[in-house]
């Protein structure tokens, strides 16, 4: 009898303590999957850029704003979601970290890197508040990069 | 993430080892490298060697890092890449700006 995936829902207060208990976490429900060592070690490294943007500028670091993160399969792709209590953010002022303007600049890269890692990023923004980022990577294929589809819901 | 600071032949190096990351070895590491440019240090290595991960906050402080030694006229360069650590470098193309090398000597050689 095959075992079922993982299905995982955590929450967090808004603290980077947290997020290291979040990678380790999914990091270890990854390794029941069919995903290579290296594969799995980006996808960790994609959740907790999530999981840090939520902590850092959704939730300003108020320990009174959760983080919550779901993590599953659905249809072949691990599915990771990541919400949080934030007043969201415009997805076309994100800065391309490669323009010879942003090189030096100290922050700006997360996003980045979580397309890079993923397969699919999908952002979006609850009316009441909170973004919900969702990260998918298939499990059939090492290709990397994603495509990036914005739903606003305002 | 610990970091231990030894000199060598007019060099001051950085052995760092295990995460720098958001809100625990990212600090670590800017305060290291920021004690080391306070105290007259003009070159720098900081050896990656012993590192396991690295976020978009700890490549932010490696790119501060740089930008603080060359506004005092320092040189610091990396090396000893693991794998991952050259990898997401790559990605945002920062090998192109960072001096990068094998390993300390090969370095030492290059900026003496």
């Amino acid at each position: 009898m095959a075992i079922p995936p993982p299905e995982i829902h955590l929450a967090i207060k808004s603290s980077f303590t947290n997020i290291e208990l979040v990678q380790i976490v999914i990091e270890e429900a990854l390794k029941q999957l069919d995903l290579g060592q290296d594969e799995a070690h980006w996808v960790g490294i994609a959740v907790r850029e999530a999981v840090a943007n939520a902590v850092k500028h959704g939730n300003k670091l108020d320990p009174d704003k959760q983080v919550e993160i779901d993590f599953g399969v659905e249809d072949d792709c691990v599915v990771i979601r990541v919400v949080d209590e934030g007043e969201g953010f415009d997805v076309e002022e994100i800065e391309d970290p490669l323009a010879p303007e942003n090189m030096l600049k100290p922050s700006g890269r997360g996003i980045f890197y979580m397309k890079r890692f993923m397969d699919r990023i999908d952002y979006s923004f609850r009316p009441d508040g909170g973004t919900v980022v969702t990260l998918r990577k298939s499990l059939n294929s090492s290709s990397q990069g994603s495509e990036e589809k914005e739903e606003k819901q305002k | 993430m610990t970091i231990s600071v030894r000199q060598k032949e007019g060099f001051t190096i950085l052995d760092a080892k295990g995460k720098i990351t958001i809100g625990a070895g990212d600090v670590v590491l800017r305060e290291a490298i920021q004690g080391a440019l306070d105290a007259g240090a003009m070159k720098v290595l900081v050896n990656l060697g012993g590192v396991s991960t690295i976020d978009s906050s700890g490549i932010g402080e490696l790119v501060s890092a740089y930008t603080s030694a060359s506004n005092r006229g320092a040189k610091l360069a990396l090396v000893q890449l693991p794998p991952k650590v050259q990898d997401i470098l790559q990605i945002t193309q920062l090998v192109t700006v960072f001096d990068v090398y094998e390993d300390e000597e090969e370095a030492m050689s290059a900026m003496a």
